[in-house]
C-alpha cells in the first residue's frame, strides 16, 4: 500500500508539473460546455423565407405580415417572379419560399378556395419539414382567426404545454450530452496517452522490472486522471448552474456517484486502447477517430436512438455515454431518484468491471 | 525547391512506415462513413405519445386513430389520468401526452369550442417543435373534416379555405442521407487531417530532430509546406474513398462538378491543415497537441452545422462560426453535391476559407521560429 | 601552420535569461582544422554558447563571426557552412540508415547523383554497408552516434559543432568516434566539441574550460597541465571547477 501511495504521488507530481497541459485539461472541457450551452439550440428562428406575391391583395399581405411577425421567420425580400427563386436557393441563404398565385384573391373571393405554394430547400430535410410545418401552421392559424371572426362552428383548439424546458433552450439537451461526450473522450485519450508515453520513452520497462504489481501501475496512472475528471465534472455543474440556469434537480450524491462510475468506465477504455498501441500518435488517433463519431451519434443527444435501424440500436447499447446521458437527464434535469436509473447504473457498473478486468489481464500478459 | 522534394520524401516515408497509424487512418473513417449515416437519421417519425381519453366517445376515438394514422406518431401508452400520463413522460416512455377532456364531443356541439391539452417533453427541442407542429396541423385537418361532415343547424356562410401545396426542392424524396453523408465525410477528413498535422512538428520537438533541422539552411515556409503536403494527399485519398462509399452505399452523386468540389477541398485542406500546424508550433508535447486539436475538432463538429443548425444560434455564436473553415466547406459541399452550385455561387465561402487559411499558415510559419 | 586562419571569432558574446547570465562575455578564436574542446561542468554555460554559435539562440550582446559570416545578419549563410550534432539524438528513428543520409544531404542541396555517391562513401567509412536498409531505431547506440556524426558533416561544412557526442557510449566506440573526428579534422574541418570525458580532452588541439558562464582557461592540453602542474586534464578540470558557485542543473 505504501508503495502504491509513493507511485500515485509521483504521477500527480508529473501531471501537475506540466502546467500548460493541465490548463488545457481543465480549460478546454469547460470552454466547450459554456460555448455549446449558450450557442446551441434546436429552435428554428429567423429562418429566411422569400415571398413571391403575384396576387398582391389584402389576404396575401396579411398572411405575409403574419409570417414576418412570427419568431420562426424572417421575410427576407420579395422577388418579382418565381424564375429568380432557383438562383436565390443556390446561394444557400434562403431556406424556403412562398408563392401566391395571381388568381389567389379572385379564387378566394369567388370560389372560396385558393391555394398557396410553399417551396422548401430540402437539401436539409429536417429543416424543410419543420419550415413547411410552421408555415402551414401560421396559415392555418390565420384561417382559424378569420374563422373566429365570422363565427366558425366546432372549433378544436390545441393547448400546448412545453414541459421541463418551456423556452426550448438548447442547453438542457446539450449539456448532459456534451458532458458525456467530453468526459468520455478526454478520459480515454488522457489514459491511453499516459501509458503509451511511458512505452515510447522506455520508462515502462523500468516500471516493469520494479517490484510494483501491474495493478498498482495501472491504479497510479489512472488516479490523477480520475481526480482531474471529477474536478471537471463539478466545475461543469457549477457553470451550468451559474450561467445556463441548469440546476441539479435530483440528488447530487447520486449524480456524482454515477459520474465517477462513468469516468472510471472511460478510463478503462483508454487503458484498453493503450495496450495495443505502439506510438502516442497511434493511440490518440485511434481513441479520437474510433470514439468521436460513435459517441457523438450513438449517445442519443444528437439523434433519437429509436429512429435508428435495429443493428445501430444494438450497437448504441455498447456505448457507455448512452447510459450516462440517460442518467444525467433523469437525475439532473428531471430530479428523479435511483429507482428510475438503477438499470443504467448497473449497466455502467458491469461495463466498468468488464473493461477494467480485460485491460488488466492484457496488461499482465504483455508483462510476461 | 530541391529541399522540399527531400522533405516530402522523408515525410511520406515516415507516414507510410507507421503501418498501425495508416491502418487507423484509412479504416476508421471508412467504417464510420459506412455505419454512421445509419445512426444519423433524424427524420422525425415515431414520436411516441401517451393518451388520456376522458371522453371515450366515437369522436375521440376517431381523433386518436387520425393521429396514429399520420405516420409521425405511435401510441405507446393509454392511461386513465393526466398524472399517469406525466409519469409516462418522466420515464421517457413517451415524448408527448394528449388529454381529451370529458364530454369532449357533447361540449363541442353545445359550446362550439373545445380545448385539447397537449404536454410535450421539451428537452429535445427539435422533437418538441416538430411534434407540436405536426399535431397542430393534424388537429386542423381533423377539425375541417368533422366540420364538413357535421349536419349543421341553421344557415352557415361558406367558409373561405386556403389549401397549401408544398414542394421540396433538391431533395424531393427527403432523403436525409443526401444531407448528412457529405457532412460526415467532411467531419472525418477534417479530424484526420488536422490531428495528424498537429502532431507533425511537435513529434520532431519531442524526439529532438527539430534541432538538427533548425541548423540546416532550410527555409521556414518550405519546412511547413513539406509537413502540410503529405497530409493533404492523405486527406484527398480519404475523401475520394469516402466519396466512393457515399456513392455506392448511399447513392449520393454530386449534382455539381467534381472540379469545383476538389478545387474547394484543396483550398479547404490548406486552411485546416494550417490550423493543425499552428497548434503544433504552440505545443510542447504530443499530449498538448492532441488536447488542443480535440478541442477544435469537437467545436467544429458541434457548431459548424454538421448536425446542428447554425441558423438557430445567437448572433455572437454565428459570428464565431463564420470564422470556422469547416462551416464554410460543409456549406460548399452541400451546395455542390445537392444543388449543383458553381464557383460563382460559392465564391463568398471560398474567399473566406482562403483568407482564414492565409492567416493560419502565416501565423504557423512565423511562430515556428528557427532561432529560439 | 594550418590553424592560423580563424573561422570562429567571438568578442564579449553574452547570453542572459532574465537576471541569469548563462554565458558572460566570451571572447575566443578557433582556427581552421583545429579540434577545439569546450569543457565545463554541468550548467557552466557550454550548451548555451554552442547554441548561440549555431544560430539556435540569439545572443543578448557581443559579436561573433562564423566562417567569416556575422551571426546576427548572416545566419542563412552560416547554416550552409556548419554541421551540428546535438546531445539529444538527432536522426530519425523511423527512417533507415541510407534514408537518413539521403534526407540530410538533400536538404543541404545536394543532387541525387552526389547523394548516391556520398552515401556509398559514408557507409564504407562507417562499415555499415550491410545495415543500409536497417531502421535507425534498430541500431546500437554507438553506431547511431557515429552515423549521426557522419550525417552532420555530410555537406562538407567548414565547422562542425558536437554537443557531448559520446555520452553513454562504450570506450571502444568512443575511440572509433574520435578516429572519425581526427579524420574530418585532417580534411580541414574545424571541430568544436563539448565533452565530459577528460581523456577526450587530451585529443583536442586546444581546450577551453568554462566555469560559471565565463572562460576560466584556454590553451593546449599540454600547456594547461604545465600551468596547473597537473599530470592529466582531469586534475586541471577539477582544480578549476571545484570553485564553481553554480552547481548541477
Amino acid at each position: 500500500m505504501k508503495q502504491l501511495l509513493v507511485f500515485v504521488k509521483k504521477e500527480f507530481i508529473q501531471v501537475f508539473r506540466d502546467r500548460s497541459t493541465l490548463l488545457l485539461l481543465f480549460g478546454l472541457p469547460i470552454a466547450q460546455i459554456v460555448l455549446f450551452g449558450f450557442a446551441l439550440s434546436n429552435e428554428i428562428k429567423d429562418s429566411k423565407v422569400v415571398v413571391v406575391d403575384y396576387s398582391k391583395d389584402e389576404v396575401s399581405s396579411r398572411i405575409i405580415a403574419k409570417i414576418g411577425a412570427s419568431k420562426y421567420f424572417d421575410v427576407e425580400r420579395s422577388l418579382a417572379n418565381a424564375d429568380q427563386l432557383e438562383a436565390a436557393f443556390k446561394k444557400g441563404i434562403i431556406k424556403s419560399a412562398i408563392v401566391f398565385p395571381a388568381s389567389f384573391a379572385d379564387d378566394l373571393l369567388h370560389t372560396n378556395k385558393a391555394s398557396i405554394q410553399i417551396i422548401a430547400d430540402a437539401s436539409d430535410p429536417n429543416l424543410a419539414t419543420a419550415v413547411t410545418a410552421y408555415l402551414t401552421q401560421i396559415i392555418n392559424d390565420y384561417q382559424i382567426q378569420s374563422g373566429r371572426a365570422v363565427g366558425l362552428p366546432l372549433q378544436i383548439i390545441p393547448e400546448i404545454h412545453m414541459l421541463y424546458n418551456p423556452e426550448l433552450k438548447g442547453a438542457p439537451n446539450f449539456v448532459p450530452g456534451v458532458m458525456a461526450l467530453v468526459l468520455m473522450l478526454v478520459c480515454t485519450m488522457m489514459t491511453s496517452v499516459a501509458i503509451v508515453k511511458e512505452k515510447e520513452l522506455g520508462t515502462m520497462e523500468v516500471l516493469l522490472v520494479s517490484p510494483f504489481k501491474p495493478l498498482y501501475i495501472i491504479i497510479a496512472k489512472l488516479t490523477p486522471n480520475l481526480i482531474i475528471s471529477i474536478v471537471n465534472f463539478f466545475i461543469i455543474l457549477l457553470l451550468s448552474s451559474i450561467f445556463l440556469d441548469l440546476h441539479v434537480q435530483g440528488s447530487l450524491l447520486l449524480l456524482t456517484l454515477d459520474s465517477i462510475l462513468f469516468i472510471l468506465t472511460s478510463l478503462s477504455i483508454g487503458l484498453w486502447l493503450s495496450i495495443g498501441a505502439q506510438t502516442q500518435q497511434a493511440a490518440m488517433t485511434s481513441s479520437l477517430m474510433g470514439m468521436m463519431l460513435p459517441t457523438l451519434l450513438l449517445t442519443g443527444f444528437m439523434f433519437p436512438i429509436e429512429n435508428m435501424p435495429l443493428p445501430m440500436q444494438w450497437l448504441s447499447n455498447l456505448v457507455p455515454s448512452r447510459w450516462y446521458f440517460i442518467i444525467v437527464k433523469q437525475v439532473m434535469l428531471k430530479g428523479l431518484g435511483i429507482n428510475y436509473v438503477w438499470k443504467e447504473t448497473l449497466i455502467l457498473l458491469g461495463m466498468c468491471i468488464l473493461l477494467f478486468t480485460i485491460s488488466l489481464r492484457k496488461f499482465k500478459i504483455r508483462l510476461q | 525547391m530541391r529541399s522540399l522534394f527531400f522533405l516530402l520524401e522523408k515525410e511520406s516515408r515516415q507516414l507510410l512506415r507507421n503501418k498501425q497509424l495508416i491502418r487507423v487512418l484509412i479504416i476508421a473513417p471508412i467504417i464510420q462513413l459506412i455505419l454512421m449515416p445509419l445512426a444519423a437519421n433524424y427524420s422525425v417519425k415515431n414520436i411516441s405519445i401517451a393518451v388520456v381519453d376522458h371522453d371515450r366517445s366515437t369522436l375521440s376515438q376517431r381523433f386518436i386513430s387520425k393521429i396514429t394514422a399520420s405516420g409521425y406518431f405511435k401510441l405507446t401508452a393509454y392511461v386513465n389520468t393526466y398524472s399517469e400520463a406525466l409519469a409516462v413522460l418522466e420515464k421517457d416512455r413517451a415524448d408527448l401526452a394528449i388529454q381529451i377532456p370529458a364530454n369532449f364531443e357533447k361540449n363541442l356541439v353545445r359550446e362550439n369550442v373545445q380545448k385539447i391539452y397537449i404536454a410535450i417533453n421539451a428537452i429535445e427541442g427539435t422533437k418538441a417543435n416538430l411534434g407540436g407542429a405536426y399535431l397542430g396541423s393534424i388537429i386542423t385537418d381533423f377539425n375541417s373534416e368533422i366540420r364538413a361532415a357535421w349536419p349543421l343547424g341553421g344557415v352557415v356562410e361558406p367558409i373561405p379555405q386556403i389549401t397549401i401545396a408544398s414542394s421540396n426542392w433538391y431533395n424531393p424524396l427527403m432523403n436525409y442521407n443526401l444531407y448528412i453523408v457529405p457532412a460526415i465525410l467532411v467531419t472525418l477528413v477534417t479530424a484526420m487531417g488536422m490531428m495528424q498535422s498537429a502532431f507533425s512538428i511537435v513529434r520532431e520537438k519531442e524526439s529532438g530532430t527539430i534541432e538538427q533541422i533548425n541548423v540546416t539552411p532550410i527555409k521556414k515556409h518550405i519546412f511547413i509546406l513539406g509537413k502540410l503536403l503529405p497530409f493533404m494527399v492523405l486527406a484527398l485519398v480519404i475523401f475520394t474513398l469516402g466519396l466512393c462509399i457515399a456513392w455506392l452505399l448511399y447513392h449520393v452523386t454530386p449534382v455539381g462538378s467534381l472540379l469545383v468540389l476538389y478545387a474547394s477541398l484543396i483550398i479547404y485542406l490548406f486552411a485546416v491543415l494550417g490550423l493543425g500546424l499552428l497548434i503544433s508550433t504552440y505545443s510542447a508535447t504530443q499530449q498538448q497537441a492532441m488536447s488542443l486539436s480535440f478541442f477544435f475538432i469537437n467545436i467544429f463538429n458541434m457548431m459548424s452545422g454538421v448536425f446542428n443548425s447554425v441558423d438557430s444560434m445567437p448572433q455572437w455564436a454565428k459570428n464565431i462560426v463564420e470564422t470556422f473553415p469547416p462551416s464554410h466547406f460543409i456549406k460548399i459541399m452541400r451546395m455542390v453535391v445537392l444543388k449543383g452550385s458553381g464557383f460563382s455561387d460559392i465564391s463568398y465561402h471560398l474567399v473566406v476559407i482562403v483568407l482564414i487559411g492565409l492567416v493560419f499558415n502565416t501565423w504557423a510559419v512565423l511562430n515556428y521560429r528557427k532561432t529560439v | 601552420m594550418k590553424w592560423m586562419n580563424p573561422v570562429i571569432i567571438t568578442e564579449k558574446l553574452t547570453k542572459r535569461f532574465g537576471d541569469f547570465v548563462a554565458a558572460n562575455e566570451l571572447t575566443f578564436e578557433v582556427n581552421q582544422g583545429e579540434i577545439f574542446g569546450f569543457l565545463g561542468a554541468n550548467g557552466a554555460g557550454k550548451t548555451t554558447a554552442m547554441r548561440m554559435l549555431c544560430g539556435l539562440l540569439a545572443p543578448s550582446s557581443g559579436k561573433a563571426t562564423i566562417a567569416g559570416f556575422d551571426i546576427y545578419d548572416q545566419a542563412k549563410q552560416i547554416k550552409t557552412k556548419i554541421g551540428y550534432m546535438s546531445q539529444k539524438f538527432s536522426l530519425y528513428d523511423d527512417l533507415t540508415v541510407s534514408e537518413n543520409i539521403r534526407f540530410y544531404a538533400g536538404i543541404y542541396g545536394m543532387d541525387i547523383k552526389q547523394i548516391k555517391q556520398k552515401t556509398g562513401v559514408l557507409l564504407e567509412e562507417l562499415e555499415l554497408q550491410s545495415e543500409a536498409k536497417t531502421l535507425v531505431s534498430a541500431l546500437p547506440l554507438g553506431w547511431k552516434q557515429k552515423l549521426a556524426f557522419s550525417v552532420s558533416i555530410v555537406h562538407d561544412p567548414s565547422i562542425v559543432f558536437l554537443d557531448e557526442p559520446t555520452g553513454g557510449v562504450d570506450p571502444v566506440t568512443r575511440r572509433q568516434f574520435w578516429d572519425l573526428i581526427h579524420y574530418a579534422s585532417n580534411r580541414g574541418v574545424t571541430v568544436f566539441v563539448t565533452t565530459h570525458y577528460m581523456d577526450e580532452a587530451e585529443y583536442c588541439n586546444r581546450v577551453s574550460i568554462m566555469v560559471d558562464g565565463v572562460i576560466a582557461a584556454l590553451d593546449s592540453p599540454a600547456q594547461l597541465k604545465q600551468q596547473y602542474t597537473a599530470t592529466n586534464m582531469e586534475d586541471v578540470f577539477y582544480e578549476l571547477a571545484r570553485h564553481a558557485k553554480r552547481k548541477d542543473d
